[in-house]
């Protein structure tokens, strides 16, 4: 129980003054995937069942190569922004800022992964 | 977390059946709920049954018939019966509206009525608004100006009158605000749609000098940024403003600024 006036509830702390970059960010990311979510799936699908020589030079070719790594990037840094504002939704208090950490880190760890075995396979 | 069941002492029970008027041949069924914070008892559903013939046709003509024939026991707020006031808004037939504007003719079946969702209800069909209105207060709902006043009035070109048309009309019903899922789940942080349709009404002022001032305290991940433009403020405005619209608004001044 807290002798609150309604007003100083409502306020709260007060603006964080941030939010613009964010939204900001996700709607360049989603203008990006717009693009490269297509471009990946047609440059993607020709390798497709190829064996893995002709795997390998076809992604040893760099539009395949940088379309897929960028499809890496962008992708897992626009669901990184998106999860954070689905947990900031439905998920209050200190188990907000552990499950924004983990949905981070999950987030980068993919994405270095994508870009370890595109690296793998283009080099 | 998001809580997703009631708690025990606010689910809601069958209540009682009023018997149906004697000689009554166009009869209609009437679902409310009632709550009474004195006897301790949980939320139920009373059951009416209203003679058509005898009754005015909005929702409010049958809720004030009820409370002066049937049950004078039923609590709920009404002022205007014209949609001016906004005191009658309640969720009927699963709609946030207004009962003095809302037809019943544009029920099918029975007519269910519950208070505006998720909000702390005082009695009945009284929800707590509270915290609704100190958010509608803390963004500052008036002209703020540092220039000296005029010796007439702040003029405005008519072009600049008519940004205000489709935002002045709000009269702070809260059916908005409270058929906001984002709204539900973080109202205590999250302005909602009719104060942020409040506050664009104050940023869009060609005469307000306070514009940087009024996009610095909505610019916050909770206050602004929960809006997902789920548009449920603008489905169920029983005004037919665009709550939506006008926190797109803002949201595209905000970049307008920062890009």
């Amino acid at each position: 129980m807290r002798y609150l006036t309604d007003r100083k509830r409502a306020t709260g702390l007060g603006s964080a003054k941030s939010g613009v970059h964010h939204f900001w960010a996700m709607k360049v990311s989603s203008v990006a995937l717009l693009i490269l979510v297509p471009l990946f799936v047609f440059t993607f699908g020709p390798a497709l069942g190829g064996s893995y020589e002709e795997v390998t030079t076809y992604f040893a070719r760099p539009f395949p190569a940088l379309v897929a790594a960028l499809t890496f990037i962008i992708g897992w840094k626009h669901f990184n922004d998106g999860a954070q504002v689905l947990i900031e939704d439905y998920v209050h208090g200190t188990a907000q800022k552990i499950t924004l950490i983990l949905v981070t880190c999950l987030s980068y760890a993919a994405m270095a992964t994508g870009l370890f075995a595109i690296a793998k396979i283009a080099l | 977390m998001v809580q997703l069941t009631l708690p025990k002492n606010s689910r809601i029970r069958v209540g009682k059946t009023w018997p149906k008027p004697e000689g009554a041949k166009n009869v209609r069924k009437f679902q409310i709920y009632r709550w009474n914070p004195d006897d301790g008892e949980n939320p139920r559903v009373d059951t009416y049954f209203v003679d058509m013939d005898k009754c005015g046709p909005m929702v409010l003509d049958a809720l004030i018939k009820i409370k002066n024939e049937i049950d004078p026991t039923l609590t709920f707020r009404r002022s205007c019966r014209e949609g001016i006031c906004g005191s009658c808004a309640m969720n009927i037939d699963g709609i946030n509206t207004l009962a003095c504007i809302y037809g019943l003719d544009e029920v099918k079946g029975d007519v269910k009525i519950y208070p505006l969702p998720h909000m702390p209800v005082v009695k009945d069909l009284i929800p707590d608004l509270t915290h609704f209105y100190a958010q509608h207060a803390s963004i500052m709902p008036w002209l703020e100006t540092k220039t000296n006043r005029p010796a007439k009035e702040w003029k405005q070109s008519i072009e600049d009158r008519k940004k205000l048309d489709g935002l002045y009309e709000c009269v702070m019903c809260a059916s908005c605000s409270t058929a906001c899922p984002s709204y539900w789940w973080n109202g205590d942080r999250y302005l909602g749609p009719a104060a942020l349709l409040h506050a664009y009404r104050w940023i869009i002022d060609s005469r307000d000098e306070a514009t940087g001032e009024r996009l610095d305290q909505l610019e916050d991940p909770f206050k602004l940024y929960r809006c997902h433009t789920i548009m449920n403020c603008t489905k169920t405005c029983p005004k037919g403003l665009n709550p939506a619209k006008s926190i797109a608004e803002i949201k595209k001044m905000m970049v307008e600024r920062a890009v």
